[in-house]
């Protein structure tokens, strides 16, 4: 039978606030054990938690961001579980009245446009990091570090649009991409400040119930999402044809082997027991502060496109690819402004740029080649320096060393020939060794023309101008 | 007079008139707790060092005369109440290491007032029950018979003011903590409004209704000691930001043209004919102070004690989840694996009626049982919340009974749960509706036990409640009577 799946997927993301959720320490990353911490994140005795109005900023402007409905009341609840990376024993989180609920994300998947929903995006507070150490002189030990209890986190939990791999993977970008718009996430995967787990069942195509989901964790980067949900897909799928059940479950997806698997046992037996933390009081948002919120909205991923394709003139499928991320989206308009050519830049970028990237698995922001440095090598092209087709081995020169176009075509003497009369002495010379091809052409063997210039690029290595060998050459023949 | 009977009103004019020192003060109250103790059980921590040098600075600033009314004064704290550097135990096994690395907003604000610290007093364990025999560390005993309780769970709290073992204290209150020890010892005690101290420090029993508040030998005390430690603080995001009354100024010692509700429900309820006679003799005397009285309901009060003891445990169970063995406090040796620990550390660390409160509270939280219970519990409070709403729309004080008896008997209830928990019947309805309350004493058995008039005002009306206790303390001699030793 043919299947649909039916996909949503949950989010946690960090905000780069500079202190914790609910008191003053700093959130920076990858301080030494236990020293960002105090006795409300380590959950003493009598401590009591304080909000941070950032956090709430912060989740405003992402709610904002994706089209929510903000709520004028919400409240904070306590997530009730036991785990040594749990001061308090508890979570605060938000859970029956959520700040914020009933967004959506646009996404383009092959050409298509799609509307994915958002049911909620609440705050919640980090919990800490167990370090195992099985070879320590006591035993095998663990230890924790509280570093990251209290860090603010979101989570915007999506509605289950989503039908494949492919629409779950755009909208993960393109959620990152808004929250790092908004400056409000760095979208760091490993470091763990944009995670994802998902949830995702089959139904028979056509069929309008739900099948029985599994929750899917340990997933560190988008690619590792694609795939775990592939596979998921392929594993209902085969349970699903052989008349078996899907099991409601947690599954762990594991990436060395790459396959999900079930956790069973008591980590999913869970009671939260959630109920209002007495600690903080309900939390209610003054509609005109969001007002100032919205109006100090950074231009988001969907309005620079647009400007893109207005402004510049791109295709929508250029505008979609260089928005995709703030930092590209920089770079583009960075190119821009030493070099008008909308365009050429956009192809330069999207051809051979992305390319190397993507395949060193690099960012842009850990481009080699700073944005000045490649409309330097593009107005080089325009104005006849080098040729087009040098200019492509002059990219990846650069690319690899980190060095200016003009340092590049000076060292390697690749500056495009424009002397007339030393393309003159080319083509005499090309003249002078074939005969019988200028004969031919000149009794009327107009094909010929192409071979002439052939040889001429050839003779000069390729830095003769085109435009001139081509003049020249009519002229002589 | 000896020095450790005085109020710290009288030994603070004594003080700034030079007549003696915060050394000398210091030292009475000490040679009286070396006196005592032995038999009251008031303390769990004794601190006499630091008491002497804090007397020490305190004199010096007398000196300078930069005295505050509580400079140089020796007080208790519950030990429910953080101290830096000095063991917390909350009356349990699970923290009696627990040496807390910061002080409560409760204990820096009387440390800057230049009080004296003389010691951390006996609780029930994390402030549940009635009776200081939920202690882990044996039960404190009532300076009027010592074969009693001195009332709970600020038991210790109260015993040493009324043994003379402190001149004030500072106990809290989640559904008579400090009111029905007040009681049960002949001493004044006042739990303020919900917010009106900030609970930072405060270890949590209920967080929506604990609040912390003084025990003292007579109102004008409790209105200096509640100066010191009222006020919003940031820390504490229930604390009330609200200006703070000078709340000497309310001691006018007058009731005329005060409209004082006296709740129907009260009669019957397991009430000792002694209590109800003590407390009618009392609105006798208030009335013919020339306060009116009227009759008010608050019929949700009779589901006060259920929705406490659905409410509180809820909370708690949450609250005390944190004593895990993982970060500080006991840690149960030889456990095999993480889940071992837990159930080791926690079974042998808490008490009987602590895990009893957590099972309840547990068991009212879990899926299935929230609707029933806890939101069912909350809709009900806030049902009583406004019973009281109305009744002080035509009083401007509510008066009742404290307790239903005088002091019980030690083991007389410890088998009985359901018994121990109506001794707090009257003081309940007060901590879900958030209202000051105070307790005074008003008369005494024919064994010679204490009993309280407990007045309740609105929100942040605690000066009209002082008002009230200090015109029937002004014109009754009750609170003088000191129990022989």
């Amino acid at each position: 039978m043919e299947y649909e799946p039916v996909i949503g997927l949950e989010v946690h993301a960090q905000l780069l606030t500079r202190s914790k959720i609910f008191c003053g320490c700093s959130t920076l990353f990858g301080a030494e054990a236990n020293t960002h911490t105090c006795p409300v994140c380590t959950g003493l005795p009598g401590s009591l938690p304080v909000l941070n109005q950032k956090v709430v900023e912060f989740t405003v402007r992402a709610a904002l961001a994706t089209q929510c409905r903000i709520a004028p009341y919400s409240q904070f609840a306590r997530k009730n579980y036991f785990y040594p990376d749990l001061p308090k024993g508890y979570q605060i989180s938000q859970y029956e009245l959520p700040l914020s609920t009933d967004g959506h994300v646009e996404i383009q998947v092959e050409g298509q446009k799609k509307r994915i929903g958002l049911i909620r995006i609440h705050m919640e507070e980090d919990a800490g990091k167990l370090l195992h150490d099985l070879s320590s002189d006591r035993g095998a030990s663990s230890y924790v570090d509280f570093n990251r209890t209290g860090v603010p986190l979101i989570e915007i939990v999506s509605a289950p649009d989503l039908q494949s791999p492919e629409e779950a993977g755009a909208y993960l970008r393109k959620l990152r991409a808004i929250l790092m718009f908004l400056d409000i996430c760095d979208g760091n995967m490993e470091e763990g400040s944009f995670r994802c787990d998902a949830n995702i069942s089959l139904r028979p195509k056509g069929q309008k119930a739900l099948g029985v989901k599994t929750e899917l964790k340990n997933m560190n980067s988008f690619r590792n999402v694609q795939k775990a949900l592939d596979y998921e897909i392929r594993r209902q799928t085969a349970l699903l044809d052989q008349g078996d059940k899907v099991i409601q479950e947690t599954r762990l997806w594991d990436a060395a082997r790459g396959v999900t698997a079930s956790m069973r046992g008591k980590e999913e037996a869970h009671d939260y027991r959630y109920f209002p933390d007495p600690d903080l009081v309900p939390l209610v948002i003054d509609p005109q502060w969001v007002e100032k919120i919205r109006a100090a909205l950074p231009e988001l991923p969907e309005q620079k496109k647009n400007r893109f394709i207005r402004d510049y003139g791109i295709p929508e499928y250029d505008a979609e690819i260089l928005t995709s991320s703030k930092a590209l989206a920089n770079y583009y308009e960075e190119c821009l402004n030493i070099y008008d050519q909308p365009k050429i830049i956009s192809n330069w970028i999207m051809s051979e740029l992305l390319r190397e990237l993507k395949r060193d698995e690099r960012e842009i922001e850990e481009c080699p080649v700073p944005a000045g440095n490649l409309a330097e090598m593009l107005k080089m092209i325009d104005e006849g320096v080098i040729s087009g087709k040098i200019a492509k081995s002059v990219f990846e020169e650069m690319y690899r060393t980190g060095k200016r176009a003009q340092e590049i075509v000076k060292e390697k003497g690749l500056v495009q020939v424009t002397d007339t009369s030393a393309i003159e002495k080319a083509i005499d010379q090309v003249l002078a060794a074939n005969p019988g091809e200028v004969e031919a052409y000149r009794r009327g063997k107009g094909k010929l023309f192409g071979f002439f210039v052939g040889q001429v690029m050839k003779a000069t290595q390729g830095k003769a101008n085109p435009a001139l060998v081509n003049e020249l050459l009519k002229k002589k023949l | 007079m000896k020095l450790y009977e005085m109020t710290a009103h009288q030994l603070h004019d004594l003080l700034a008139r030079k007549e003696i020192t915060s050394r000398e003060l210091t030292e009475s109250v000490l040679k009286r707790i070396e006196e005592w103790e032995g038999r009251i059980h008031a303390y769990l921590t004794l601190t006499p060092e630091m008491a002497l040098e804090q007397a020490a600075a305190a004199d010096l600033r007398i000196q300078k005369g930069e005295a505050g009314p509580l400079t140089g004064i020796p007080l208790a704290l519950k030990d429910v109440i953080c101290t830096r550097g000095l063991r917390t135990t909350c009356g349990s096994h699970i923290l009696d290491n627990f040496i807390p690395p910061y002080d409560a907003t409760v204990t820096e604000k009387l440390r800057d007032a230049g009080a004296v610290f003389v010691g951390k007093t006996n609780m029930d364990e994390f402030a549940m029950g009635s009776s200081t025999e939920n202690s882990a560390f044996g039960p404190s005993r009532n300076p009027w018979d010592t074969q009693r309780i001195p009332g709970g769970s600020s038991g210790g709290s109260a015993a040493a003011v009324a043994a003379d073992e402190c001149i004030a204290s500072l106990g809290s209150d989640t559904g008579g903590s400090i009111r029905q020890p007040a009681a049960c010892c002949g001493v004044v005690g006042m739990k303020p409004t919900y917010g009106r101290v900030s609970r930072y420090g405060l270890v949590a029993f209920a967080s929506s209704l604990d609040q912390i508040g003084p025990f003292s030998k007579d109102v004008r005390d409790t209105a200096l000691v509640l100066n010191a430690i009222s006020g919003h603080e940031p820390r504490d995001s229930t604390s009330v930001d609200l200006p703070v009354p000078d709340y000497t100024r309310a001691l006018v010692g007058d009731v005329r043209r005060m409209v004082l509700g006296v709740p129907r429900e009260t009669s019957g309820q397991g009430i000792d004919p002694q209590v109800t006679k003590s407390v009618g003799e009392a609105i006798e005397v208030l009335k013919k102070l020339g306060a009116k009285t009227v009759e008010v309901s608050l019929p949700h009060s009779a589901y006060a004690l259920a929705v406490y003891y659905i409410i509180a445990p809820c909370e708690a169970s949450s609250n005390l989840a944190r004593y895990d063995g993982v970060k500080y406090g006991f840690r149960a040796k030889g456990a095999q694996d993480l889940l071992d620990m837990y159930q080791e550390t926690r079974g042998q660390g808490f008490g009987a009626e602590v895990k009893r409160r957590i099972m309840l509270g547990t068991y009212a939280l879990s899926a299935g049982y929230y609707d029933a219970y806890y939101l069912k519990a909350s809709r009900v409070r806030t049902l009583i919340r406004r019973d009281f709403e109305k009744a002080f729309e035509k009083c401007d004080a509510i008066v009742l009974p404290t307790a239903p008896t005088p002091a019980f008997k030690i083991g007389e209830k410890v088998d009985d749960p359901l018994q121990m928990y109506l001794s707090d019947i009257f003081t309940i309805p007060c901590n879900l509706a958030g209202l000051p309350g105070l307790s005074l004493p008003c008369g005494f058995s024919r064994e010679g036990l204490p009993i309280g008039l407990q007045i309740l005002g609105n929100l942040f009306q605690e000066e009209k409640v002082l008002r009230v206790a200090h015109a029937f303390e002004k014109n009754t001699d009750h609170h003088l009577r000191k129990p022989k030793l």
